[in-house]
């Protein structure tokens, strides 16, 4: 067996055995031990994967591994990665593992909980090592199946209809995917669902033309495209903490992450016909979000307005199809997932403590808990792009790669979605002016203790992640750079 | 005439008329103390001869090409077979109830007898036979259907179903005696050379092919079904749904596509838009159903729709994928009915309303219905998503884009209302849950082995090429 299985063996291993699981205890301990074996293991994989480019394998995708899975329809579990792939696997390692502390002591019912979360990791990894389309399909959609249920359960507000907009949503958006990925299958007449081989083919330009949409919305709603984000406010607010964390964290990377692996890699030329369409709607993505989140109140409903405009920035540069903004866009998918899963955690933990999460409710936390407090601010100033944390290394580069188009349709959308950081600058600010400092609003919340060692743990983690991240980019983005190539070339043909 | 090549050909409606006989028999000579130890025995006798039967043999025809046996065929009947026996365990406790403890011999032999019908009809070659079939299959369904004769909703059923389903019949004869008029033969082989396109055969096909979408309960012939499907016993209604849709869908695959392969044109476009309304009518008129049974009545209609399809695609791919879907389908709509029938049969309870907070209480029930709905709604990792994947394909393949389409966008509305009932069963808390179930061993097992298939079928792909391989024989 290939290692890379390993990702989806291991979650696979924790289901069965916290299915056995008797109390609390073992749950955790199940939980704590998978996490970190997934963690681990993606730090081998980053350190396998830069030794074996190192040595000079310059194969499209390494450690691949093929096994036939339904032959009449050519369909095989073939799974490899490459840089982009390895660097969203990390992502996801970290995310689960700061996920499960996140929710430590999760009622009612925590052993259903952690089932479902581990079946909505398998979900995300399984998307991440394969490069079957098949396969690829099966897990996004394993995926989102979870979601129901881990909100509607576990989650709070208006949670049955949050978790049916959400599923209904994105299964909406995966039944364009499956016409998209049939479409792709017999039009280019390939022989295999495997994506670098279909990428060798061509497929006739009138079906591009139809086949890039259905693909590329279908990437796009899990990516909050305009106008079909709505799902995503609604289901983060209502989710609880480590789902939010791993939905917004990881889950809406899926969507950018396919949207360039399918829909432009493989159907380059309506890419460069189709973009302005969808530039359009990714440039009111992100500067609507940011306006969105300015005037909520929730501090849930503010970060997931954030992550609406984030995410849209991440197609915003995928769509600018030049390697720099590409680069930008995984690079920007790796700090908006680390830093929007330490606001969704940082929310959890001060929800709990002061039972609101309505901003006018709160004040003056910052000497209450002052832990807290500082991971706010610091996961505040990597939203709003502080040089040396993550998100400035990620907005630069995608920022510099959109200049590089000339003509005045890029130049305007770049400078209105520029303009965005400003208003993040806003809302942020706003909000840690409001809760952090300044007079406290009730007097019970004085009360409230700071971090526990569990939350301590994830809070850290996720920092760790932010500033390594931003202060050393480079073998990240190199890593990213390099293996975009193909992508690059297919779109020059 | 030859009868010597009698029993390996015709081996599956022998041995199973041996089975019916020996339970007959045993029956009405065993007594009182028999009663007790009927049940297994018919399960075991049947079991038997579904093994005996598994494995496909030689093609062969007798009477002249009145009965002809295809090696897929075997396949066919098998699935039918694994049905019928979950539907014998499901009714197990049910079958030892006040009312029909002393009816226990006519339920296990009438329902074999509809299944005889149903061999029939699979493997008949003339039009004679297979309208015999039909009839089998379709009389003794009307007497199982009213089987709980207290109970003033089955009686309705029961003379609902087999009015209809004798209006049904003499359409569908109507047709054949007029193909006999206009072709001068009933024997299928003749048919496919001799059907044209003339306005007194295409009359004669729409005529027969209405008793047919009548059976299988699509658009607009689908009245009788939710009423029929409520009124029913439980085991009853998992047995129309499944087998009787089963046995109905493969010969709706050969008939059109072997026999009327001249009129492809015709029934393309016939199929083309009876898939499109079926799904979606079903769809909608499911959202707003509030008893489950009801709401999987309009359920398996729109699954029908689904199996269309393959039909239409007419590819030996779709043969494949079609008789994958139904066996699929199978496990998961008998996993679901298992569940209903096993809470009404204690409580009485069949609302959706009813099952809130099922979870609560019981765990592993609102599991096992839990993954059935998925499993029928298509959500992987469960085989449902595959048999839809698969069933998909096939159409695209024959470029039916816009019907694929629309058949996504359905399975959306139909995530919908599975969604309701998972919802009602986890989510939504109650005052007054159903109270904790003990499951009869028999009822458990056969959810666990509907499990298992929902789970693993899909995983593995042995099961979909093995189909593939007899299904493309027939190409």
């Amino acid at each position: 067996m290939n290692f890379l299985s390993l990702f989806v063996a291991i979650p696979l291993l924790m289901m069965i055995a916290l299915f056995f699981a008797k109390s609390r205890k073992q749950i955790q301990i199940t939980a704590v031990i998978g996490s970190s074996a997934l963690l681990i293991l993606g730090g081998v994989l980053a350190y396998l994967y830069l030794h074996e480019r190192a040595l000079g394998n310059t194969a499209e995708m390494l450690f691949t591994a093929d096994t036939i899975w339904y032959a009449p329809f050519n369909i095989h579990y073939s799974v490899g990665v490459d840089g982009v792939s390895v660097a969203m696997l990390m992502l996801s390692v970290i995310i689960v593992f700061t996920g499960v502390f996140a929710s430590w002591k999760i009622d009612p019912l925590p052993k259903e909980f952690f089932l479902w979360f581990c079946l909505l990791s398998i979900g995300v990894f399984g998307f991440f090592i394969s490069i079957d389309l098949f396969t690829m399909f099966m897990f996004y959609e394993v995926a989102l199946i979870p979601m129901y249920l881990l909100i509607g359960v576990w989650g709070s507000g208006k949670k049955e209809y949050a978790a049916m907009k959400l599923t209904l949503m994105l299964m909406g958006a995966s039944a364009f995917l499956l016409l998209g990925i049939l479409g792709i299958y017999f039009y280019s007449g390939a022989t295999t669902m495997n994506l670098v081989e279909i990428s060798k083919l061509h497929i006739p330009l009138q079906a591009q033309y139809f086949l890039f949409p259905l693909t590329f919305l279908g990437f796009g709603v899990l990516g909050a495209l305009f106008p079909f984000h709505t799902w995503s406010p609604d289901g983060h607010a209502s989710a609880p903490t480590a789902v939010s964390m791993l939905h917004a964290g990881v889950l809406m990377k899926l969507g950018g992450y396919g949207a360039f692996r399918v829909a432009i890699y493989l159907m380059p030329q309506a890419a460069h016909e189709l973009a302005w369409i969808f530039l359009i709607l990714t440039g009111i993505s992100v500067v609507y979000g940011a306006f969105s989140a300015v005037v909520q109140t929730d501090l849930k409903y503010i970060n997931a307005y954030s992550s609406v405009s984030h995410c849209g920035m991440v197609l915003f540069a995928i769509l600018m199809l030049n390697q720099t903004a590409m680069t930008g866009a995984v690079l920007q998918m790796l700090s908006h997932g680390l830093m929007t899963a330490l606001f969704f955690a940082l929310i959890g933990m001060i929800y709990g403590r002061t039972h609101t999460r309505l901003i006018t409710e709160m004040g003056g936390l910052m000497k209450v808990f002052p832990f807290l407090g500082v991971a706010y601010v610091i996961a505040g100033l990597a939203s709003l792009g502080l040089p040396g944390l993550s998100g400035f290394v990620a907005e630069m580069t995608i920022f510099v790669g959109s200049f590089q188009h000339t003509d005045v349709f890029h130049r305007v959308l770049t400078i209105a979605a520029t303009a965005s950081i400003v208003i993040t600058a806003v809302y942020i600010l706003r909000v840690v002016g409001k809760i952090l400092y300044g007079k406290t609003e009730h007097a019970d919340h004085l009360t409230d203790p700071d971090a526990r060692w569990y939350e301590r743990i994830a809070v850290v983690t996720l920092i760790v992640a932010i500033v390594a991240l931003g202060s050393a980019p480079l073998w990240m983005s190199n890593m990213i750079h390099d293996s975009l190539a193909p992508v690059i070339a297919q779109l020059m043909k | 005439m030859n009868y010597s090549n009698l029993i390996p050909i015709m081996n599956d409606e022998l041995s199973l008329l041996l089975v019916m006989v020996i339970l007959l028999v045993f029956d009405i000579l065993g007594g009182e103390k028999s009663r007790k130890i009927f049940q297994p025995v018919a399960f075991v006798l049947f079991g038997i001869h579904t093994v005996l039967n598994a494995c496909p043999r030689e093609a062969g025809e007798l009477f002249g090409g009145m009965y002809q046996y295809l090696p897929v065929m075997t396949y066919v009947k098998t699935i039918l077979n694994i049905g019928v026996l979950i539907i014998f365990l499901q009714a197990n406790h049910w079958l030892k109830s006040e009312n029909n403890k002393i009816k226990t011999g006519e339920f296990y032999f009438l329902l074999l007898t509809t299944l005889l019908g149903m061999y029939f009809m699979i493997a008949s070659g003339n039009f004679l036979l297979f309208f015999l079939g039909i009839e089998t299959a379709s009389i003794p369904m009307a007497t199982l259907v009213a089987f709980d004769k207290f109970n003033r909703k089955s009686a309705e059923a029961g003379a609902k179903y087999i009015l209809s389903a004798v209006f049904a019949s003499g359409i569908s004869l109507f047709g054949i005696s007029l193909i006999y008029g206009a072709t001068g033969t009933l024997y299928f082989s003749d048919i496919a050379t001799l059907a044209a396109v003339t306005p007194l055969q295409m009359l004669a096909f729409v005529f027969f092919a209405v008793g047919l979408f009548f059976k299988i309960s699509l658009v607009p012939f689908h009245l009788w079904t939710a009423d029929v499907y409520e009124g029913a016993p439980t085991n009853i209604t998992s047995y129309l749904s499944v087998i009787s849709k089963g046995a109905a869908v493969f010969v709706l695959f050969t008939l059109f596509v072997k026999v009327f392969a001249n009129l492809i044109d015709q029934w393309q476009s016939i199929l083309y838009g009876i898939a499109i309304v079926t799904i979606t009518i079903a769809n909608i008129f499911a959202i707003r159903q509030k008893n489950l049974k009801r709401f999987l009545a309009f359920s398996s209609i729109s699954q029908a729709g689904y199996i269309l399809l393959g039909v239409i695609a007419g590819t030996s791919i779709g043969l494949t994928s079609l008789i994958y879907f139904v066996l699929v389908y199978l496990f998961s709509n008998l996993a679901a009915f298992g569940v209903i029938g096993i809470i009404e049969q204690r409580t009485g309870k069949v609302e959706i309303n009813d099952y809130n907070g099922l979870y609560q209480t019981n765990p592993r029930l609102s599991f096992v219905m839990m993954l059935a709905l998925f499993s029928l709604a298509g959500i992987p990792p469960f085989a449902g998503f595959f048999s839809k994947f698969f069933i998909f394909s096939a159409a695209i393949q024959q470029q039916y884009y816009v019907l694929v389409f629309i058949a996504l966008l359905n399975t959306i509305i139909s995530l919908y209302y599975y969604l309701i009932v998972i919802k009602a069963m986890f989510l939504t808390n109650s005052e007054t849950p159903i109270e904790k179930i003990n499951t009869d061993l028999p009822a458990r097992i056969s959810l666990v082995v509907c499990m298992l298939g929902i789970v693993f079928i899909g995983l593995f792909s042995y099961i979909y090429e093995q189909i593939s391989v007899l299904a493309s024989a027939l190409f």
